[in-house]
Protein backbone atom coordinates (compact mmCIF):
# COMPACT_ATOMS: atom_id res chain seq x y z
CA UNK A 1 0.00 0.00 0.00
CA UNK A 2 1.45 3.31 -1.10
CA UNK A 3 0.21 6.39 0.72
CA UNK A 4 0.08 9.74 -1.02
CA UNK A 5 0.53 12.25 1.81
CA UNK A 6 0.51 15.26 -0.53
CA UNK A 7 -2.97 14.31 -1.59
CA UNK A 8 -4.16 14.27 2.01
CA UNK A 9 -2.69 17.73 2.65
CA UNK A 10 -4.24 19.18 -0.50
CA UNK A 11 -7.74 18.06 0.44
CA UNK A 12 -7.50 19.29 4.02
CA UNK A 13 -9.80 22.35 3.69
CA UNK A 14 -12.52 20.28 2.11
CA UNK A 15 -12.11 17.66 4.78
CA UNK A 16 -12.33 20.23 7.54
CA UNK A 17 -15.65 21.47 6.19
CA UNK A 18 -17.00 17.92 5.93
CA UNK A 19 -15.80 17.19 9.42
CA UNK A 20 -17.70 20.25 10.60
CA UNK A 21 -20.90 19.03 8.93
CA UNK A 22 -20.52 15.62 10.57
CA UNK A 23 -19.96 17.19 13.98
CA UNK A 24 -22.90 19.54 13.49
CA UNK A 25 -25.38 16.89 12.37
CA UNK A 26 -24.19 14.60 15.12
CA UNK A 27 -24.31 17.21 17.88
CA UNK A 28 -27.66 18.67 16.88
CA UNK A 29 -29.02 15.20 16.16
CA UNK A 30 -28.03 13.81 19.57
CA UNK A 31 -29.35 16.81 21.50
CA UNK A 32 -32.57 16.89 19.47
CA UNK A 33 -33.02 13.14 19.83
CA UNK A 34 -32.44 13.25 23.59
CA UNK A 35 -34.93 16.08 24.08
CA UNK A 36 -37.58 14.56 21.82
CA UNK A 37 -36.97 11.13 23.33
CA UNK A 38 -37.40 12.56 26.82
CA UNK A 39 -40.69 14.20 25.86
CA UNK A 40 -41.92 10.94 24.33
CA UNK A 41 -40.96 9.04 27.48
CA UNK A 42 -42.80 11.57 29.67
CA UNK A 43 -45.81 11.49 27.35
CA UNK A 44 -45.95 7.73 27.51
CA UNK A 45 -45.55 7.69 31.28
CA UNK A 46 -47.85 10.49 32.34
CA UNK A 47 -50.05 11.07 29.27
CA UNK A 48 -53.38 9.44 28.53
CA UNK A 49 -53.72 6.25 26.50
CA UNK A 50 -54.71 8.43 23.51
CA UNK A 51 -51.23 9.86 23.52
CA UNK A 52 -49.45 6.76 24.72
CA UNK A 53 -50.65 4.34 22.06
CA UNK A 54 -49.63 6.39 18.97
CA UNK A 55 -46.30 7.17 20.62
CA UNK A 56 -45.72 3.50 21.30
CA UNK A 57 -46.52 2.69 17.66
CA UNK A 58 -44.13 5.36 16.32
CA UNK A 59 -41.32 4.13 18.55
CA UNK A 60 -41.86 0.53 17.49
CA UNK A 61 -41.99 1.36 13.77
CA UNK A 62 -38.87 3.50 13.91
CA UNK A 63 -36.95 0.94 15.90
CA UNK A 64 -38.14 -1.80 13.61
CA UNK A 65 -37.00 -0.32 10.29
CA UNK A 66 -33.54 0.56 8.91
CA UNK A 67 -32.44 4.17 9.22
CA UNK A 68 -31.44 4.16 5.55
CA UNK A 69 -35.01 3.49 4.45
CA UNK A 70 -36.47 6.06 6.86
CA UNK A 71 -34.14 8.65 5.45
CA UNK A 72 -34.97 7.76 1.84
CA UNK A 73 -38.66 8.01 2.60
CA UNK A 74 -38.24 11.36 4.34
CA UNK A 75 -36.07 12.93 1.64
CA UNK A 76 -37.47 11.46 -1.55
CA UNK A 77 -40.97 10.68 -0.33
CA UNK A 78 -41.45 13.85 1.75
CA UNK A 79 -42.20 16.13 -1.24
CA UNK A 80 -45.23 13.95 -2.12
CA UNK A 81 -46.83 14.94 1.18
CA UNK A 82 -45.64 18.54 0.98
CA UNK A 83 -42.47 18.12 3.01
CA UNK A 84 -39.60 19.30 0.80
CA UNK A 85 -36.43 19.66 2.82
CA UNK A 86 -32.87 20.53 1.90
CA UNK A 87 -30.41 17.69 2.56
CA UNK A 88 -29.05 18.99 5.86
CA UNK A 89 -32.43 19.77 7.50
CA UNK A 90 -33.78 16.48 6.23
CA UNK A 91 -30.76 14.67 7.64
CA UNK A 92 -31.10 16.44 11.00
CA UNK A 93 -34.81 15.67 11.21
CA UNK A 94 -34.26 12.04 10.25
CA UNK A 95 -31.44 11.57 12.74
CA UNK A 96 -33.40 13.29 15.51
CA UNK A 97 -36.52 11.20 15.04
CA UNK A 98 -34.53 7.99 14.67
CA UNK A 99 -32.46 8.68 17.78
CA UNK A 100 -35.49 9.86 19.76
CA UNK A 101 -37.15 6.46 19.40
CA UNK A 102 -34.17 4.82 21.07
CA UNK A 103 -33.65 7.59 23.63
CA UNK A 104 -37.31 7.35 24.66
CA UNK A 105 -36.79 3.70 25.52
CA UNK A 106 -33.63 4.51 27.48
CA UNK A 107 -35.50 7.17 29.46
CA UNK A 108 -38.51 4.92 29.99
CA UNK A 109 -36.27 2.29 31.54
CA UNK A 110 -34.60 5.07 33.54
CA UNK A 111 -37.90 6.25 34.98
CA UNK A 112 -38.74 2.70 35.94
CA UNK A 113 -35.39 2.16 37.62
CA UNK A 114 -35.93 4.99 40.11
CA UNK A 115 -37.12 3.24 43.29
CA UNK A 116 -40.78 4.08 44.04
CA UNK A 117 -39.77 4.77 47.64
CA UNK A 118 -37.73 7.80 46.52
CA UNK A 119 -40.89 9.24 45.00
CA UNK A 120 -42.97 8.35 48.05
CA UNK A 121 -40.45 10.07 50.30
CA UNK A 122 -40.85 13.19 48.16
CA UNK A 123 -44.65 12.98 48.33
CA UNK A 124 -44.43 12.67 52.10
CA UNK A 125 -42.54 15.95 52.42
CA UNK A 126 -45.06 17.67 50.17
CA UNK A 127 -43.47 17.84 46.71
CA UNK A 128 -46.09 17.89 43.97
CA UNK A 129 -45.96 15.86 40.77
CA UNK A 130 -44.05 18.49 38.79
CA UNK A 131 -41.52 19.10 41.56
CA UNK A 132 -40.95 15.36 41.89
CA UNK A 133 -40.20 15.02 38.18
CA UNK A 134 -37.88 18.03 38.20
CA UNK A 135 -36.09 17.55 41.50
CA UNK A 136 -36.04 13.76 41.97
CA UNK A 137 -36.83 11.76 38.84
CA UNK A 138 -34.80 13.65 36.25
CA UNK A 139 -31.58 13.88 38.30
CA UNK A 140 -31.76 10.26 39.45
CA UNK A 141 -32.60 9.11 35.96
CA UNK A 142 -29.70 11.02 34.46
CA UNK A 143 -27.23 8.89 36.37
CA UNK A 144 -29.04 5.69 35.55
CA UNK A 145 -29.23 6.38 31.81
CA UNK A 146 -25.80 7.90 31.32
CA UNK A 147 -23.99 4.75 30.09
CA UNK A 148 -26.79 3.82 27.68
CA UNK A 149 -27.01 7.42 26.44
CA UNK A 150 -23.30 7.63 25.67
CA UNK A 151 -23.65 4.39 23.77
CA UNK A 152 -26.58 5.77 21.82
CA UNK A 153 -24.68 8.95 20.99
CA UNK A 154 -21.87 6.82 19.57
CA UNK A 155 -24.30 4.82 17.47
CA UNK A 156 -25.78 8.05 16.13
CA UNK A 157 -22.32 9.30 15.21
CA UNK A 158 -21.83 6.28 13.03
CA UNK A 159 -25.33 6.69 11.59
CA UNK A 160 -24.42 10.17 10.33
CA UNK A 161 -22.52 8.35 7.58
CA UNK A 162 -25.89 7.27 6.22
CA UNK A 163 -26.77 10.93 5.57
CA UNK A 164 -24.40 10.75 2.59
CA UNK A 165 -27.09 8.99 0.58
CA UNK A 166 -29.28 12.10 0.66
CA UNK A 167 -26.23 14.18 -0.37
CA UNK A 168 -25.50 15.80 2.99
CA UNK A 169 -21.87 16.96 2.49
CA UNK A 170 -20.51 15.18 5.54
CA UNK A 171 -17.33 13.16 5.93
CA UNK A 172 -18.41 9.96 4.24
CA UNK A 173 -19.81 11.70 1.16
CA UNK A 174 -16.88 14.06 0.75
CA UNK A 175 -14.16 11.53 1.40
CA UNK A 176 -15.59 8.86 -0.85
CA UNK A 177 -16.09 11.45 -3.60
CA UNK A 178 -12.45 12.48 -3.30
CA UNK A 179 -11.50 8.83 -3.28
CA UNK A 180 -13.20 8.10 -6.56
CA UNK A 181 -11.96 11.29 -8.24
CA UNK A 182 -8.38 10.58 -7.29
CA UNK A 183 -8.53 6.82 -7.59
CA UNK A 184 -7.42 6.65 -3.96
CA UNK A 185 -10.06 4.46 -2.39
CA UNK A 186 -7.86 2.82 0.18
CA UNK A 187 -6.38 6.07 1.49
CA UNK A 188 -9.77 7.73 1.71
CA UNK A 189 -11.50 4.86 3.40
CA UNK A 190 -8.64 4.47 5.82
CA UNK A 191 -8.84 8.15 6.69
CA UNK A 192 -12.59 7.91 7.10
CA UNK A 193 -12.37 4.99 9.48
CA UNK A 194 -9.72 6.85 11.46
CA UNK A 195 -11.95 9.90 11.83
CA UNK A 196 -14.90 7.95 13.12
CA UNK A 197 -12.85 5.79 15.40
CA UNK A 198 -11.13 8.84 16.88
CA UNK A 199 -14.46 10.50 17.59
CA UNK A 200 -15.94 7.35 19.08
CA UNK A 201 -12.92 6.86 21.31
CA UNK A 202 -13.10 10.47 22.44
CA UNK A 203 -16.80 10.36 23.29
CA UNK A 204 -16.37 7.05 25.07
CA UNK A 205 -13.71 8.61 27.25
CA UNK A 206 -15.85 11.66 27.92
CA UNK A 207 -18.69 9.35 28.95
CA UNK A 208 -16.51 7.40 31.35
CA UNK A 209 -15.16 10.63 32.81
CA UNK A 210 -18.70 11.88 33.43
CA UNK A 211 -19.68 8.58 35.02
CA UNK A 212 -16.70 8.79 37.36
CA UNK A 213 -17.58 12.37 38.27
CA UNK A 214 -21.15 11.35 39.06
CA UNK A 215 -20.25 8.20 40.96
CA UNK A 216 -20.70 9.78 44.37
CA UNK A 217 -24.38 10.20 43.47
CA UNK A 218 -24.77 6.48 42.99
CA UNK A 219 -27.49 4.65 44.85
CA UNK A 220 -26.60 4.01 48.45
CA UNK A 221 -26.75 0.64 50.09
CA UNK A 222 -27.59 -0.06 53.68
CA UNK B 1 -60.68 14.00 76.50
CA UNK B 2 -58.33 15.52 73.91
CA UNK B 3 -58.63 14.69 70.23
CA UNK B 4 -56.46 11.73 69.27
CA UNK B 5 -53.46 12.55 67.07
CA UNK B 6 -54.69 9.95 64.63
CA UNK B 7 -58.08 8.31 64.64
CA UNK B 8 -58.66 5.36 62.31
CA UNK B 9 -62.31 4.44 61.85
CA UNK B 10 -63.54 1.29 60.14
CA UNK B 11 -60.55 1.19 57.80
CA UNK B 12 -60.86 -1.38 55.03
CA UNK B 13 -58.12 -1.85 52.45
CA UNK B 14 -58.29 -4.12 49.43
CA UNK B 15 -55.63 -4.76 46.82
CA UNK B 16 -57.76 -5.93 43.92
CA UNK B 17 -59.77 -8.83 45.30
CA UNK B 18 -57.65 -9.37 48.37
CA UNK B 19 -58.80 -7.59 51.51
CA UNK B 20 -55.77 -7.01 53.72
CA UNK B 21 -57.31 -4.75 56.40
CA UNK B 22 -60.74 -5.75 57.63
CA UNK B 23 -62.15 -2.74 59.41
CA UNK B 24 -59.52 -1.27 61.72
CA UNK B 25 -60.49 1.07 64.56
CA UNK B 26 -57.55 2.61 66.34
CA UNK B 27 -56.78 5.85 68.17
CA UNK B 28 -53.23 7.16 68.45
CA UNK B 29 -53.03 9.32 71.61
CA UNK B 30 -51.23 12.68 71.54
CA UNK B 31 -47.63 12.74 72.67
CA UNK B 32 -47.33 8.99 73.03
CA UNK B 33 -45.51 6.24 71.21
CA UNK B 34 -47.67 3.52 69.71
CA UNK B 35 -46.09 0.34 68.41
CA UNK B 36 -47.72 -1.79 65.77
CA UNK B 37 -46.64 -5.39 66.07
CA UNK B 38 -47.78 -8.53 64.33
CA UNK B 39 -46.64 -11.35 62.07
CA UNK B 40 -45.35 -10.74 58.56
CA UNK B 41 -48.14 -10.00 56.12
CA UNK B 42 -50.60 -9.01 58.84
CA UNK B 43 -51.02 -5.54 57.32
CA UNK B 44 -48.83 -3.35 59.56
CA UNK B 45 -47.16 -1.51 56.70
CA UNK B 46 -50.43 -1.10 54.85
CA UNK B 47 -52.08 0.44 57.92
CA UNK B 48 -49.16 2.81 58.44
CA UNK B 49 -49.08 3.75 54.75
CA UNK B 50 -52.78 4.54 54.91
CA UNK B 51 -52.05 6.89 57.82
CA UNK B 52 -49.47 8.67 55.60
CA UNK B 53 -51.92 8.65 52.67
CA UNK B 54 -49.44 6.65 50.61
CA UNK B 55 -52.25 4.15 50.19
CA UNK B 56 -55.87 5.16 49.80
CA UNK B 57 -58.33 3.35 52.02
CA UNK B 58 -60.98 1.31 50.22
CA UNK B 59 -63.45 2.31 52.92
CA UNK B 60 -63.38 3.94 56.31
CA UNK B 61 -61.88 7.22 57.47
CA UNK B 62 -58.71 8.55 59.04
CA UNK B 63 -58.57 11.76 61.06
CA UNK B 64 -55.37 13.64 61.80
CA UNK B 65 -55.85 15.84 64.86
CA UNK B 66 -59.56 15.74 64.13
CA UNK B 67 -59.27 16.67 60.45
CA UNK B 68 -60.15 14.09 57.79
CA UNK B 69 -57.19 12.80 55.77
CA UNK B 70 -57.88 12.36 52.07
CA UNK B 71 -61.54 11.49 52.42
CA UNK B 72 -64.27 13.15 54.46
CA UNK B 73 -67.56 11.63 55.62
CA UNK B 74 -70.01 11.94 52.71
CA UNK B 75 -73.77 12.55 52.80
CA UNK B 76 -74.66 8.88 52.19
CA UNK B 77 -72.03 7.59 54.57
CA UNK B 78 -69.69 6.95 51.63
CA UNK B 79 -66.36 8.81 52.02
CA UNK B 80 -65.77 11.62 49.50
CA UNK B 81 -62.36 12.68 48.28
CA UNK B 82 -61.04 16.05 49.45
CA UNK B 83 -59.29 18.55 47.15
CA UNK B 84 -55.53 18.09 46.67
CA UNK B 85 -54.55 21.26 48.56
CA UNK B 86 -56.60 20.14 51.56
CA UNK B 87 -54.98 16.71 51.45
CA UNK B 88 -51.50 18.24 51.35
CA UNK B 89 -52.28 20.52 54.29
CA UNK B 90 -53.43 17.67 56.53
CA UNK B 91 -50.65 15.42 55.34
CA UNK B 92 -48.01 18.01 56.19
CA UNK B 93 -48.60 17.23 59.87
CA UNK B 94 -47.12 13.80 59.30
CA UNK B 95 -43.50 12.73 58.88
CA UNK B 96 -42.69 9.31 57.50
CA UNK B 97 -39.59 7.15 57.90
CA UNK B 98 -39.13 4.09 55.70
CA UNK B 99 -37.39 0.79 56.17
CA UNK B 100 -35.27 1.47 53.07
CA UNK B 101 -34.43 5.07 54.15
CA UNK B 102 -35.23 6.36 50.64
CA UNK B 103 -32.75 9.20 50.71
CA UNK B 104 -32.27 10.92 47.37
CA UNK B 105 -28.85 9.80 46.14
CA UNK B 106 -28.01 12.96 44.20
CA UNK B 107 -28.29 15.25 47.23
CA UNK B 108 -26.05 15.54 50.26
CA UNK B 109 -27.41 14.88 53.74
CA UNK B 110 -27.98 18.62 54.05
CA UNK B 111 -29.62 18.71 50.61
CA UNK B 112 -31.98 15.88 51.54
CA UNK B 113 -33.05 17.59 54.74
CA UNK B 114 -33.42 21.09 53.27
CA UNK B 115 -35.04 20.08 49.96
CA UNK B 116 -38.70 20.37 50.92
CA UNK B 117 -38.13 23.63 52.81
CA UNK B 118 -36.67 25.14 49.64
CA UNK B 119 -38.86 23.55 46.98
CA UNK B 120 -42.20 23.32 48.75
CA UNK B 121 -42.10 26.11 51.30
CA UNK B 122 -39.99 28.61 49.38
CA UNK B 123 -37.55 29.10 52.25
CA UNK B 124 -34.33 30.79 51.05
CA UNK B 125 -31.36 28.46 50.63
CA UNK B 126 -29.35 29.88 53.55
CA UNK B 127 -32.19 29.73 55.99
CA UNK B 128 -33.32 26.30 54.81
CA UNK B 129 -29.83 24.94 55.32
CA UNK B 130 -29.58 26.52 58.76
CA UNK B 131 -32.83 24.87 59.74
CA UNK B 132 -31.67 21.58 58.22
CA UNK B 133 -28.44 21.77 60.22
CA UNK B 134 -30.44 22.02 63.44
CA UNK B 135 -32.16 18.75 62.57
CA UNK B 136 -28.89 17.06 61.56
CA UNK B 137 -27.43 18.09 64.93
CA UNK B 138 -30.43 16.58 66.65
CA UNK B 139 -29.68 13.20 65.05
CA UNK B 140 -25.95 13.61 65.72
CA UNK B 141 -24.84 14.04 62.11
CA UNK B 142 -23.90 17.71 61.82
CA UNK B 143 -20.39 16.81 60.71
CA UNK B 144 -21.73 14.57 57.93
CA UNK B 145 -23.87 17.30 56.36
CA UNK B 146 -21.85 17.35 53.14
CA UNK B 147 -21.83 13.60 52.61
CA UNK B 148 -23.89 11.87 49.94
CA UNK B 149 -26.04 8.88 50.93
CA UNK B 150 -23.59 6.51 49.23
CA UNK B 151 -20.93 7.82 51.62
CA UNK B 152 -22.99 7.12 54.78
CA UNK B 153 -23.59 3.94 56.74
CA UNK B 154 -27.10 2.54 56.92
CA UNK B 155 -27.64 3.85 60.43
CA UNK B 156 -26.46 7.31 59.38
CA UNK B 157 -28.71 7.25 56.33
CA UNK B 158 -31.69 6.40 58.49
CA UNK B 159 -30.87 9.23 60.90
CA UNK B 160 -30.67 11.63 57.95
CA UNK B 161 -34.06 10.33 56.83
CA UNK B 162 -35.44 11.07 60.30
CA UNK B 163 -33.94 14.58 60.15
CA UNK B 164 -35.50 15.08 56.71
CA UNK B 165 -38.93 14.30 58.13
CA UNK B 166 -38.36 16.43 61.24
CA UNK B 167 -37.29 19.48 59.21
CA UNK B 168 -40.92 20.13 58.29
CA UNK B 169 -41.89 20.14 61.97
CA UNK B 170 -44.52 17.42 61.76
CA UNK B 171 -46.83 16.77 64.70
CA UNK B 172 -46.74 13.02 64.16
CA UNK B 173 -43.92 10.71 63.07
CA UNK B 174 -44.57 7.35 61.43
CA UNK B 175 -41.84 4.71 61.27
CA UNK B 176 -42.08 1.54 59.19
CA UNK B 177 -39.53 -0.94 60.51
CA UNK B 178 -36.86 1.76 60.71
CA UNK B 179 -34.14 -0.63 61.85
CA UNK B 180 -34.98 -3.81 59.95
CA UNK B 181 -32.38 -3.31 57.25
CA UNK B 182 -29.63 -2.39 59.70
CA UNK B 183 -26.93 -4.41 61.40
CA UNK B 184 -27.48 -4.83 65.14
CA UNK B 185 -24.70 -2.31 65.98
CA UNK B 186 -26.35 0.33 63.82
CA UNK B 187 -29.82 -0.38 65.14
CA UNK B 188 -28.95 1.14 68.50
CA UNK B 189 -28.04 4.57 67.15
CA UNK B 190 -31.36 4.86 65.32
CA UNK B 191 -33.37 3.62 68.31
CA UNK B 192 -31.57 6.19 70.48
CA UNK B 193 -32.67 9.01 68.19
CA UNK B 194 -36.21 7.67 68.36
CA UNK B 195 -36.05 7.45 72.15
CA UNK B 196 -35.01 11.07 72.44
CA UNK B 197 -37.80 12.10 70.08
CA UNK B 198 -40.24 10.22 72.27
CA UNK B 199 -38.80 11.92 75.35
CA UNK B 200 -39.45 15.29 73.67
CA UNK B 201 -43.12 14.35 73.50
CA UNK B 202 -43.40 13.58 69.77
CA UNK B 203 -46.43 11.52 68.83
CA UNK B 204 -45.06 8.42 67.14
CA UNK B 205 -46.39 5.30 65.47
CA UNK B 206 -43.74 2.64 65.03
CA UNK B 207 -44.00 -0.62 63.16
CA UNK B 208 -41.25 -2.63 64.71
CA UNK B 209 -39.95 -6.10 65.25
CA UNK B 210 -37.87 -4.75 68.13
CA UNK B 211 -40.03 -6.16 70.89
CA UNK B 212 -37.61 -4.83 73.49
CA UNK B 213 -37.99 -1.30 72.15
CA UNK B 214 -41.74 -1.74 72.00
CA UNK B 215 -41.91 -2.85 75.61
CA UNK B 216 -39.56 -0.13 76.88
CA UNK B 217 -40.54 2.97 74.91
CA UNK B 218 -44.16 2.53 73.79
CA UNK B 219 -47.10 3.63 75.89
CA UNK B 220 -49.48 1.75 73.63
CA UNK B 221 -49.10 -1.46 71.69
CA UNK B 222 -51.42 -2.63 68.94
CA UNK B 223 -51.24 -6.24 67.83
CA UNK B 224 -52.32 -6.88 64.28
CA UNK B 225 -53.04 -10.34 62.91
CA UNK B 226 -54.41 -11.20 59.47
CA UNK B 227 -55.64 -7.68 58.86
CA UNK B 228 -57.49 -7.43 62.19
CA UNK B 229 -56.54 -5.54 65.29
CA UNK B 230 -56.54 -8.34 67.87
CA UNK B 231 -55.74 -6.17 70.86
CA UNK B 232 -54.46 -2.78 71.96
CA UNK B 233 -53.16 -1.81 75.35
CA UNK B 234 -50.18 -0.83 77.44
CA UNK B 235 -47.08 -3.04 77.25
CA UNK B 236 -48.06 -4.49 80.65
CA UNK B 237 -51.53 -5.38 79.40
CA UNK B 238 -50.20 -6.85 76.14
CA UNK B 239 -47.10 -8.67 77.30
CA UNK B 240 -48.26 -9.55 80.84
CA UNK B 241 -50.07 -12.79 81.53
CA UNK B 242 -52.58 -14.10 80.68
CA UNK B 243 -51.82 -13.55 77.00
CA UNK B 244 -53.90 -13.93 73.91
CA UNK B 245 -52.92 -17.31 72.37
CA UNK B 246 -52.07 -15.74 68.98
CA UNK B 247 -49.80 -13.21 70.68
CA UNK B 248 -48.14 -15.98 72.64
CA UNK B 249 -47.49 -17.84 69.41
CA UNK B 250 -46.14 -14.67 67.78
CA UNK B 251 -43.83 -13.91 70.70
CA UNK B 252 -42.63 -17.51 70.75
CA UNK B 253 -41.34 -17.27 67.21
CA UNK B 254 -39.40 -14.18 68.32
CA UNK B 255 -37.95 -15.89 71.36
CA UNK B 256 -37.01 -18.84 69.16
CA UNK B 257 -35.36 -16.55 66.71
CA UNK B 258 -33.53 -14.70 69.48
CA UNK B 259 -32.37 -17.96 70.99
CA UNK B 260 -31.22 -19.15 67.58
CA UNK B 261 -29.10 -16.03 67.25
CA UNK B 262 -27.43 -16.67 70.60
CA UNK B 263 -26.39 -20.20 69.69
N1 LIG C 1 -49.25 -3.05 46.70
C1 LIG C 1 -49.78 -4.24 47.06
N2 LIG C 1 -50.47 -4.97 46.16
C2 LIG C 1 -51.02 -6.15 46.51
N3 LIG C 1 -50.93 -6.69 47.72
C3 LIG C 1 -50.26 -6.02 48.66
C4 LIG C 1 -49.64 -4.76 48.38
N4 LIG C 1 -49.03 -4.33 49.51
C5 LIG C 1 -49.26 -5.28 50.44
N5 LIG C 1 -49.99 -6.28 49.94
C6 LIG C 1 -50.45 -7.48 50.69
O1 LIG C 1 -51.09 -7.03 51.85
C7 LIG C 1 -50.80 -7.87 52.95
C8 LIG C 1 -50.26 -7.05 54.09
O2 LIG C 1 -49.00 -6.54 53.71
P1 LIG C 1 -48.15 -5.58 54.63
O3 LIG C 1 -46.96 -5.19 53.86
O4 LIG C 1 -49.02 -4.50 55.15
O5 LIG C 1 -47.74 -6.57 55.81
P2 LIG C 1 -46.76 -6.31 57.03
O6 LIG C 1 -47.51 -6.62 58.26
O7 LIG C 1 -46.14 -4.95 56.93
O8 LIG C 1 -45.66 -7.43 56.80
P3 LIG C 1 -44.08 -7.38 57.05
O9 LIG C 1 -43.89 -7.60 58.53
O10 LIG C 1 -43.57 -8.55 56.26
O11 LIG C 1 -43.58 -6.09 56.58
C9 LIG C 1 -49.83 -8.91 52.45
O12 LIG C 1 -50.54 -10.10 52.20
C10 LIG C 1 -49.30 -8.33 51.17
O13 LIG C 1 -49.00 -9.35 50.26
MG1 LIG D 1 -44.17 -4.23 56.49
Amino acid sequence: MNFDTNLIVSIMPELARAFGVTLLTWGVGVIGAAILGFLVAVGRRYGSAWLGYPLWLCVEVIRGTPFLIQLFLLYYGGPFVGLSLEPIPAGLLGLTVYGAAYFSEIFRAGFEAVPPGHVEAAECVGLNRRQIVRRILIPEMTMLVLPASVNMAIILLKETAVLSIITVPELTLVISAIGSQQYAFVESLFLLALFYWGLVELSGRLGRYMEARLSKYRFATA
Amino acid sequence: MTTPAISVKGLIKRFGEAEVLHGIDLDIPQGQVTCLIGPSGSGKSTLLRCMAFLEEATDGLIFINGEPLGFAPGPQGKPVRLPAARIRAVRSQIGMVFQQFNLWPHMTALGNVSEALKTVHGVRKNEAEERAMIQLKKVGLAERAGHYPSQLSGGQQQRVAIARALALEPKIMLFDEPTSSLDPELTGEVLNVMRSLAADGMTMVVVSHEIGFAAAVCQQIAFLDHGKLLMTGTPQQIFGKPRHPRLDQFLDTYLDRGAAMLV
